[in-house]
Protein backbone atom coordinates (compact mmCIF):
# COMPACT_ATOMS: atom_id res chain seq x y z
CA UNK A 1 0.00 0.00 0.00
CA UNK A 2 0.88 3.42 -0.57
CA UNK A 3 0.93 6.12 2.79
CA UNK A 4 1.52 9.52 3.14
CA UNK A 5 4.45 10.00 5.89
CA UNK A 6 4.68 12.23 8.46
CA UNK A 7 7.65 11.47 10.15
CA UNK A 8 7.07 14.75 12.80
CA UNK A 9 9.96 17.11 14.66
CA UNK A 10 11.45 14.36 17.20
CA UNK A 11 12.05 11.93 14.25
CA UNK A 12 14.38 14.60 12.65
CA UNK A 13 17.31 14.09 15.57
CA UNK A 14 16.53 12.57 18.84
CA UNK A 15 14.57 9.53 17.73
CA UNK A 16 16.10 9.33 14.46
CA UNK A 17 16.51 5.30 14.75
CA UNK A 18 12.40 5.32 14.96
CA UNK A 19 12.37 7.13 11.17
CA UNK A 20 15.11 4.96 9.76
CA UNK A 21 13.70 1.64 11.47
CA UNK A 22 9.90 2.57 10.08
CA UNK A 23 10.70 3.85 6.79
CA UNK A 24 13.04 0.54 6.50
CA UNK A 25 10.50 -1.84 8.08
CA UNK A 26 7.47 -0.54 5.74
CA UNK A 27 9.78 -1.00 2.72
CA UNK A 28 10.81 -4.78 3.56
CA UNK A 29 7.18 -5.13 3.66
CA UNK A 30 6.36 -3.96 0.52
CA UNK A 31 4.43 -0.60 1.62
CA UNK A 32 5.43 3.06 -0.06
CA UNK A 33 6.16 6.43 2.41
CA UNK A 34 5.38 9.41 0.45
CA UNK A 35 6.82 11.82 2.73
CA UNK A 36 4.64 14.94 3.07
CA UNK A 37 6.15 17.94 1.62
CA UNK A 38 7.00 20.74 3.34
CA UNK A 39 5.61 19.41 6.73
CA UNK A 40 6.22 21.77 9.65
CA UNK A 41 5.56 20.78 13.34
CA UNK A 42 1.90 19.46 14.65
CA UNK A 43 2.25 22.01 17.73
CA UNK A 44 2.67 19.00 20.28
CA UNK A 45 1.12 20.00 23.33
CA UNK A 46 2.90 23.57 22.98
CA UNK A 47 0.64 25.30 20.95
CA UNK A 48 -2.68 24.30 23.22
CA UNK A 49 -1.19 26.35 25.98
CA UNK A 50 -0.87 29.85 23.39
CA UNK A 51 -4.08 29.41 21.11
CA UNK A 52 -6.62 27.13 20.51
CA UNK A 53 -6.98 27.73 17.08
CA UNK A 54 -3.08 27.44 16.45
CA UNK A 55 -3.31 23.97 17.67
CA UNK A 56 -5.19 23.45 15.66
CA UNK A 57 -3.97 25.22 11.99
CA UNK A 58 -0.73 23.93 12.77
CA UNK A 59 -1.66 20.35 12.12
CA UNK A 60 -4.32 21.55 9.42
CA UNK A 61 -1.89 22.59 7.34
CA UNK A 62 -0.09 19.27 6.73
CA UNK A 63 -3.51 17.42 6.11
CA UNK A 64 -3.61 20.75 3.89
CA UNK A 65 -0.19 19.82 1.97
CA UNK A 66 -1.38 16.15 1.83
CA UNK A 67 -4.27 16.85 0.27
CA UNK A 68 -2.92 19.38 -2.52
CA UNK A 69 -0.60 16.53 -3.48
CA UNK A 70 -3.80 15.43 -5.36
CA UNK A 71 -2.91 11.79 -4.25
CA UNK A 72 -5.11 9.68 -1.98
CA UNK A 73 -3.55 8.06 0.49
CA UNK A 74 -3.85 7.50 4.69
CA UNK A 75 -1.42 9.64 6.37
CA UNK A 76 0.85 7.82 8.62
CA UNK A 77 2.42 9.08 11.64
CA UNK A 78 4.59 7.25 13.68
CA UNK A 79 4.72 10.01 16.90
CA UNK A 80 1.82 9.47 19.35
CA UNK A 81 1.45 13.24 19.92
CA UNK A 82 1.75 14.17 16.06
CA UNK A 83 -0.84 11.45 15.29
CA UNK A 84 -2.77 12.84 18.02
CA UNK A 85 -2.82 16.45 17.26
CA UNK A 86 -3.15 15.78 13.36
CA UNK A 87 -6.40 13.58 13.84
CA UNK A 88 -7.46 16.03 16.38
CA UNK A 89 -7.58 18.82 13.52
CA UNK A 90 -9.80 16.54 11.21
CA UNK A 91 -12.05 15.49 14.08
CA UNK A 92 -12.32 19.44 15.04
CA UNK A 93 -12.64 20.81 11.98
CA UNK A 94 -15.23 18.24 10.39
CA UNK A 95 -17.35 18.58 13.49
CA UNK A 96 -17.27 21.84 14.76
CA UNK A 97 -19.18 24.37 12.71
CA UNK A 98 -17.35 27.51 12.36
CA UNK A 99 -13.44 26.31 12.98
CA UNK A 100 -12.86 24.52 10.01
CA UNK A 101 -13.48 28.48 8.11
CA UNK A 102 -11.48 29.80 10.72
CA UNK A 103 -8.75 27.51 9.84
CA UNK A 104 -9.09 27.86 6.17
CA UNK A 105 -8.54 31.42 6.72
CA UNK A 106 -5.60 31.08 8.18
CA UNK A 107 -4.21 28.58 6.59
CA UNK A 108 -5.12 31.02 2.99
CA UNK A 109 -2.19 33.06 4.15
CA UNK A 110 -0.21 29.99 2.87
CA UNK A 111 -2.25 29.55 0.01
CA UNK A 112 -3.23 26.58 1.19
CA UNK A 113 -6.89 25.06 2.25
CA UNK A 114 -8.12 21.59 3.83
CA UNK A 115 -11.77 20.33 2.87
CA UNK A 116 -11.94 17.30 5.08
CA UNK A 117 -11.88 13.62 4.74
CA UNK A 118 -8.13 13.01 5.70
CA UNK A 119 -7.31 9.52 7.09
CA UNK A 120 -4.94 9.59 10.19
CA UNK A 121 -3.22 6.83 10.95
CA UNK A 122 -0.75 5.55 13.62
CA UNK A 123 2.33 3.42 12.64
CA UNK A 124 0.52 0.44 15.46
CA UNK A 125 -2.37 0.85 13.74
CA UNK A 126 -1.30 0.32 10.72
CA UNK A 127 0.97 -2.39 11.36
CA UNK A 128 -1.47 -4.53 13.81
CA UNK A 129 -4.61 -3.75 11.56
CA UNK A 130 -3.08 -3.42 7.46
CA UNK A 131 -0.34 -5.54 8.04
CA UNK A 132 -1.18 -7.93 10.54
CA UNK A 133 1.42 -10.87 12.07
CA UNK A 134 1.28 -12.41 9.14
CA UNK A 135 4.20 -10.95 7.21
CA UNK A 136 6.25 -11.30 10.24
CA UNK A 137 5.82 -14.80 10.90
CA UNK A 138 6.08 -15.50 7.32
CA UNK A 139 9.48 -12.98 6.60
CA UNK A 140 10.99 -14.15 10.49
CA UNK A 141 14.35 -14.67 10.04
CA UNK A 142 16.23 -14.31 13.21
CA UNK A 143 13.36 -15.75 15.58
CA UNK A 144 13.30 -13.60 19.24
CA UNK A 145 12.29 -17.07 20.85
CA UNK A 146 12.91 -16.85 24.77
CA UNK A 147 12.72 -13.10 24.94
CA UNK A 148 10.13 -11.27 26.59
CA UNK A 149 8.99 -8.22 25.33
CA UNK A 150 6.75 -5.55 27.07
CA UNK A 151 4.28 -4.12 25.15
CA UNK A 152 3.66 -0.29 26.00
CA UNK A 153 1.60 1.92 24.16
CA UNK A 154 1.45 4.90 26.16
CA UNK A 155 -1.47 7.60 25.81
CA UNK A 156 -1.50 9.53 22.79
CA UNK A 157 -1.96 6.46 20.36
CA UNK A 158 -4.83 5.35 22.46
CA UNK A 159 -6.63 8.28 24.10
CA UNK A 160 -8.81 10.71 23.15
CA UNK A 161 -9.30 8.72 19.62
CA UNK A 162 -9.45 4.95 20.63
CA UNK A 163 -9.44 4.01 16.82
CA UNK A 164 -7.84 1.09 16.32
CA UNK A 165 -7.21 -0.31 20.11
CA UNK A 166 -9.06 -0.43 23.73
CA UNK A 167 -7.90 2.67 25.35
CA UNK A 168 -7.75 0.89 28.41
CA UNK A 169 -6.33 -2.44 27.81
CA UNK A 170 -4.87 -2.41 24.82
CA UNK A 171 -3.67 -5.75 23.02
CA UNK A 172 -2.69 -4.55 19.42
CA UNK A 173 0.96 -4.95 19.97
CA UNK A 174 0.38 -8.51 21.22
CA UNK A 175 0.38 -10.40 17.90
CA UNK A 176 2.92 -8.59 16.30
CA UNK A 177 5.43 -9.17 18.77
CA UNK A 178 4.07 -13.47 19.26
CA UNK A 179 4.88 -13.12 15.38
CA UNK A 180 8.76 -12.66 16.24
CA UNK A 181 8.84 -15.61 18.56
CA UNK A 182 9.32 -13.30 21.64
CA UNK A 183 6.84 -14.08 24.59
CA UNK A 184 4.27 -10.95 25.43
CA UNK A 185 5.12 -9.51 28.83
CA UNK A 186 1.20 -9.79 30.73
CA UNK A 187 1.37 -6.48 32.87
CA UNK A 188 -0.75 -3.95 32.84
CA UNK A 189 0.70 -0.77 32.69
CA UNK A 190 0.62 -0.58 29.01
CA UNK A 191 -1.81 2.53 28.73
CA UNK A 192 -0.29 4.62 31.29
CA UNK A 193 1.64 7.93 30.79
CA UNK A 194 5.01 8.25 31.09
CA UNK A 195 4.79 12.33 31.72
CA UNK A 196 5.68 12.86 28.45
CA UNK A 197 6.68 16.62 27.28
CA UNK A 198 6.62 17.10 31.21
CA UNK A 199 9.90 15.33 31.72
CA UNK A 200 11.07 19.09 30.92
CA UNK A 201 9.48 21.13 33.26
CA UNK A 202 7.85 18.48 35.81
CA UNK A 203 10.65 15.87 36.11
CA UNK A 204 10.28 14.61 39.64
CA UNK A 205 6.51 13.85 38.52
CA UNK A 206 7.60 12.23 35.62
CA UNK A 207 10.28 10.30 37.15
CA UNK A 208 7.80 9.00 39.68
CA UNK A 209 5.06 7.94 36.57
CA UNK A 210 8.49 6.13 34.67
CA UNK A 211 9.69 4.73 38.14
CA UNK A 212 6.05 3.10 38.13
CA UNK A 213 6.59 1.89 34.34
CA UNK A 214 9.71 0.25 35.21
CA UNK A 215 8.99 -1.08 38.29
CA UNK A 216 6.14 -3.24 36.90
CA UNK A 217 8.25 -4.38 33.95
CA UNK A 218 10.84 -6.18 35.97
CA UNK A 219 11.59 -9.74 34.93
CA UNK A 220 11.01 -8.78 31.16
CA UNK A 221 14.08 -8.37 28.49
CA UNK A 222 12.32 -5.06 26.72
CA UNK A 223 9.88 -2.59 26.62
CA UNK A 224 8.66 -1.90 23.00
CA UNK A 225 7.29 1.96 21.98
CA UNK A 226 5.53 2.93 19.64
CA UNK A 227 6.09 6.79 20.42
CA UNK A 228 9.44 9.10 20.67
CA UNK A 229 8.72 10.59 23.67
CA UNK A 230 7.76 7.46 25.56
CA UNK A 231 11.16 6.04 24.27
CA UNK A 232 13.03 9.17 25.26
CA UNK A 233 11.39 9.10 28.81
CA UNK A 234 11.32 5.52 29.39
CA UNK A 235 15.47 5.38 28.60
CA UNK A 236 17.26 8.28 30.01
CA UNK A 237 16.85 8.42 33.95
CA UNK A 238 17.02 4.17 34.70
CA UNK A 239 19.95 4.72 36.73
CA UNK A 240 18.62 7.57 39.07
CA UNK A 241 15.02 5.81 38.83
CA UNK A 242 16.78 2.12 40.11
CA UNK A 243 18.75 4.52 43.19
CA UNK A 244 15.30 6.63 43.99
CA UNK A 245 13.98 2.98 44.43
CA UNK A 246 16.33 0.86 45.83
CA UNK A 247 16.22 -1.70 43.50
CA UNK A 248 17.96 -2.17 40.01
CA UNK A 249 15.44 -1.12 37.07
CA UNK A 250 17.67 -0.92 33.97
CA UNK A 251 15.76 -2.19 30.88
CA UNK A 252 16.37 -2.15 27.58
CA UNK A 253 14.06 0.31 25.65
CA UNK A 254 13.66 -0.51 21.46
CA UNK A 255 10.65 0.70 19.37
CA UNK A 256 8.51 -1.82 17.76
CA UNK A 257 9.85 -1.32 14.06
CA UNK A 258 13.34 -1.84 15.41
CA UNK A 259 12.18 -4.73 16.88
CA UNK A 260 10.13 -6.27 14.32
CA UNK A 261 12.82 -5.57 11.52
CA UNK A 262 15.63 -7.03 13.58
CA UNK A 263 13.19 -10.66 13.55
CA UNK A 264 12.89 -10.07 9.51
CA UNK A 265 16.63 -9.67 8.85
CA UNK A 266 17.11 -5.68 8.37
CA UNK A 267 20.45 -5.18 9.09
CA UNK A 268 21.39 -2.65 11.12
CA UNK A 269 21.73 0.60 8.62
CA UNK A 270 17.85 0.10 8.94
CA UNK A 271 17.49 -0.22 12.18
CA UNK A 272 20.06 2.06 13.98
CA UNK A 273 19.70 -0.14 17.51
CA UNK A 274 23.48 1.95 17.99
CA UNK A 275 21.48 5.00 18.86
CA UNK A 276 19.33 3.85 21.49
CA UNK A 277 19.99 5.20 24.89
CA UNK A 278 19.40 2.41 27.19
CA UNK A 279 20.07 -1.31 26.02
CA UNK A 280 21.63 -3.64 29.04
CA UNK A 281 24.93 -5.33 27.48
CA UNK A 282 23.05 -9.14 28.10
CA UNK A 283 20.13 -7.63 25.85
CA UNK A 284 22.60 -6.82 23.21
CA UNK A 285 24.53 -9.87 23.49
CA UNK A 286 21.49 -12.18 23.02
CA UNK A 287 20.30 -10.02 20.07
CA UNK A 288 24.09 -10.79 18.78
CA UNK A 289 23.67 -14.45 19.56
CA UNK A 290 20.31 -14.32 17.57
CA UNK A 291 21.41 -12.28 14.38
CA UNK A 292 23.93 -15.90 14.06
CA UNK A 293 20.78 -17.85 13.90
CA UNK A 294 18.24 -17.86 10.86
CA UNK A 295 14.99 -19.48 11.25
CA UNK A 296 12.97 -21.62 8.66
CA UNK A 297 11.00 -18.97 6.81
CA UNK A 298 7.01 -19.65 6.65
CA UNK A 299 7.39 -20.72 10.80
CA UNK B 1 -21.63 16.37 39.44
CA UNK B 2 -18.21 15.63 42.24
CA UNK B 3 -17.84 11.79 41.50
CA UNK B 4 -14.21 12.08 41.32
CA UNK B 5 -13.36 9.64 38.55
CA UNK B 6 -10.88 12.36 37.21
CA UNK B 7 -8.69 12.42 40.02
CA UNK B 8 -8.92 8.46 40.24
CA UNK B 9 -7.44 8.32 37.07
CA UNK B 10 -4.97 11.32 36.69
CA UNK B 11 -1.24 10.07 37.04
CA UNK B 12 -0.37 13.59 38.54
CA UNK B 13 -3.02 14.21 41.16
CA UNK B 14 -0.88 12.70 44.06
CA UNK B 15 1.29 16.06 43.12
CA UNK B 16 -1.24 18.64 42.36
CA UNK B 17 -2.20 21.12 44.94
CA UNK B 18 -5.95 20.74 44.35
CA UNK B 19 -6.95 17.77 42.89
CA UNK B 20 -8.74 17.70 39.39
CA UNK B 21 -12.55 17.30 40.77
CA UNK B 22 -11.15 19.84 42.87
CA UNK B 23 -10.01 22.37 40.80
CA UNK B 24 -13.13 21.25 38.83
CA UNK B 25 -15.17 22.99 41.59
CA UNK B 26 -13.08 26.00 42.18
CA UNK B 27 -13.96 27.06 38.29
CA UNK B 28 -17.92 26.62 39.04
CA UNK B 29 -16.90 28.93 41.54
CA UNK B 30 -15.17 31.01 39.77
CA UNK B 31 -11.89 31.14 42.42
CA UNK B 32 -9.58 31.93 39.84
CA UNK B 33 -7.05 33.89 42.51
CA UNK B 34 -7.15 30.35 44.06
CA UNK B 35 -6.59 28.56 40.93
CA UNK B 36 -4.07 30.62 38.96
CA UNK B 37 -1.91 30.80 41.75
CA UNK B 38 -1.01 27.21 41.69
CA UNK B 39 0.39 25.09 39.46
CA UNK B 40 -2.58 22.24 38.97
CA UNK B 41 -2.95 22.82 35.61
CA UNK B 42 0.25 22.47 34.32
CA UNK B 43 1.12 19.13 36.36
CA UNK B 44 -1.73 17.69 33.48
CA UNK B 45 0.42 15.29 30.80
CA UNK B 46 -2.33 15.24 28.43
CA UNK B 47 -2.78 11.57 28.64
CA UNK B 48 -6.90 11.91 28.10
CA UNK B 49 -7.47 9.35 30.98
CA UNK B 50 -9.87 11.60 32.86
CA UNK B 51 -11.36 12.61 28.82
CA UNK B 52 -12.03 8.84 28.64
CA UNK B 53 -13.68 8.16 31.25
CA UNK B 54 -15.70 10.88 32.74
CA UNK B 55 -18.97 9.79 33.29
CA UNK B 56 -20.29 13.32 31.83
CA UNK B 57 -18.09 13.00 28.73
CA UNK B 58 -16.64 16.49 29.72
CA UNK B 59 -13.81 17.74 27.74
CA UNK B 60 -11.63 17.57 30.45
CA UNK B 61 -8.16 17.13 29.05
CA UNK B 62 -8.97 20.38 27.05
CA UNK B 63 -10.51 22.16 29.88
CA UNK B 64 -7.17 21.44 31.51
CA UNK B 65 -5.15 23.48 28.38
CA UNK B 66 -8.06 26.20 28.39
CA UNK B 67 -6.36 26.84 32.23
CA UNK B 68 -2.51 27.07 30.56
CA UNK B 69 -3.99 29.70 27.90
CA UNK B 70 -5.54 31.83 30.58
CA UNK B 71 -2.81 31.68 32.75
CA UNK B 72 -0.24 32.57 29.70
CA UNK B 73 -2.95 35.49 28.63
CA UNK B 74 -2.92 37.07 32.08
CA UNK B 75 0.39 36.15 33.08
CA UNK B 76 0.29 34.33 35.80
CA UNK B 77 3.86 33.04 36.74
CA UNK B 78 3.67 30.86 40.08
CA UNK B 79 4.89 28.29 37.29
CA UNK B 80 8.47 29.44 36.21
CA UNK B 81 9.19 27.28 33.99
CA UNK B 82 6.09 25.90 31.70
CA UNK B 83 5.05 29.07 30.13
CA UNK B 84 8.67 30.15 28.89
CA UNK B 85 8.88 26.10 28.04
CA UNK B 86 5.88 26.32 25.75
CA UNK B 87 6.88 29.75 24.28
CA UNK B 88 10.01 28.61 23.38
CA UNK B 89 8.70 25.62 21.47
CA UNK B 90 6.29 27.49 19.88
CA UNK B 91 8.74 30.25 18.86
CA UNK B 92 11.29 27.85 17.20
CA UNK B 93 8.17 26.35 15.24
CA UNK B 94 7.20 30.07 13.91
CA UNK B 95 10.89 30.56 13.07
CA UNK B 96 11.44 26.90 11.39
CA UNK B 97 8.77 25.47 11.09
CA UNK B 98 9.97 22.53 12.25
CA UNK B 99 10.95 22.20 16.52
CA UNK B 100 14.98 22.10 16.31
CA UNK B 101 15.13 20.41 19.64
CA UNK B 102 18.70 22.33 20.77
CA UNK B 103 17.67 25.67 19.57
CA UNK B 104 14.30 25.11 21.23
CA UNK B 105 15.92 24.47 24.76
CA UNK B 106 18.58 27.27 24.51
CA UNK B 107 15.51 29.77 24.00
CA UNK B 108 13.76 27.77 26.86
CA UNK B 109 17.19 28.32 29.23
CA UNK B 110 17.63 32.09 28.04
CA UNK B 111 13.92 32.52 29.44
CA UNK B 112 14.05 30.68 32.98
CA UNK B 113 17.25 32.87 33.78
CA UNK B 114 18.53 29.61 36.17
CA UNK B 115 21.68 28.11 35.71
CA UNK B 116 20.23 25.29 37.61
CA UNK B 117 17.97 24.62 34.51
CA UNK B 118 20.88 24.18 31.65
CA UNK B 119 22.72 22.39 33.79
CA UNK B 120 20.61 19.50 34.80
CA UNK B 121 20.30 18.57 30.97
CA UNK B 122 24.10 18.21 30.61
CA UNK B 123 24.42 14.55 30.83
CA UNK B 124 21.55 13.99 28.43
CA UNK B 125 22.61 16.70 26.08
CA UNK B 126 26.31 14.78 26.34
CA UNK B 127 24.58 11.59 25.40
CA UNK B 128 22.50 12.40 22.40
CA UNK B 129 25.32 14.28 21.13
CA UNK B 130 27.69 11.29 21.20
CA UNK B 131 24.83 9.26 19.00
CA UNK B 132 24.45 12.42 16.48
CA UNK B 133 21.05 13.01 17.54
CA UNK B 134 21.01 16.34 18.19
CA UNK B 135 21.43 19.48 15.63
CA UNK B 136 23.27 22.25 17.03
CA UNK B 137 21.85 25.37 16.59
CA UNK B 138 22.41 28.45 18.15
CA UNK B 139 19.16 30.57 18.40
CA UNK B 140 18.21 32.92 15.43
CA UNK B 141 16.36 35.85 17.29
CA UNK B 142 15.08 38.34 14.61
CA UNK B 143 14.62 38.20 10.97
CA UNK B 144 11.77 36.23 8.91
CA UNK B 145 10.05 32.88 10.37
CA UNK B 146 8.75 30.10 8.31
CA UNK B 147 5.57 30.77 9.48
CA UNK B 148 5.09 34.02 10.58
CA UNK B 149 1.98 34.88 8.21
CA UNK B 150 -0.02 31.71 9.77
CA UNK B 151 1.27 32.55 13.21
CA UNK B 152 0.21 36.20 12.29
CA UNK B 153 -3.56 35.53 10.80
CA UNK B 154 -4.17 33.06 13.57
CA UNK B 155 -3.71 35.66 16.46
CA UNK B 156 -6.10 38.25 14.23
CA UNK B 157 -8.42 35.96 13.69
CA UNK B 158 -8.18 34.59 17.46
CA UNK B 159 -8.63 38.74 18.64
CA UNK B 160 -11.56 39.20 16.43
CA UNK B 161 -13.56 36.16 17.86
Amino acid sequence: MRYFYYPGCSLQHSAKEYDISTRALMRLLGHELMEVDDWTCCGASAADTSSRLLSIALPARNLALAQKSGVSADILVPCSSCYLNLRRAEDAMSRESGTADLVNRALSEESLSYSGGARVRHLLDVLANDMGAGPIAAGLRHSLSGLSVVPYYGCQALRPFADFDDPERPRSMDALIAATGASVFDWNMGAKCCGAGLMTTKKELCLDLVADILDDAKGADCIATVCPMCQMNLETSQKRISKMRGRPLEISIVYLPQLLGFSLGLPEAGLRLGLNLALTRSFTGRLAAMSKQIAAPGR
Amino acid sequence: MQCGTCTGSCGSAARMEHTPRQLWRMVQAGMKDEIFKSRTFWLCSSCYYCTLRCPRGLPLTDTMAALKRVAVAEGYTTDRKSAPFYKAFLDSVRKYGRVRESEMMARYFLAVKNPAVPLSFVPLGMKLMARGKMDLHMPGFGGRGKLDRLYRKVMELEAAK
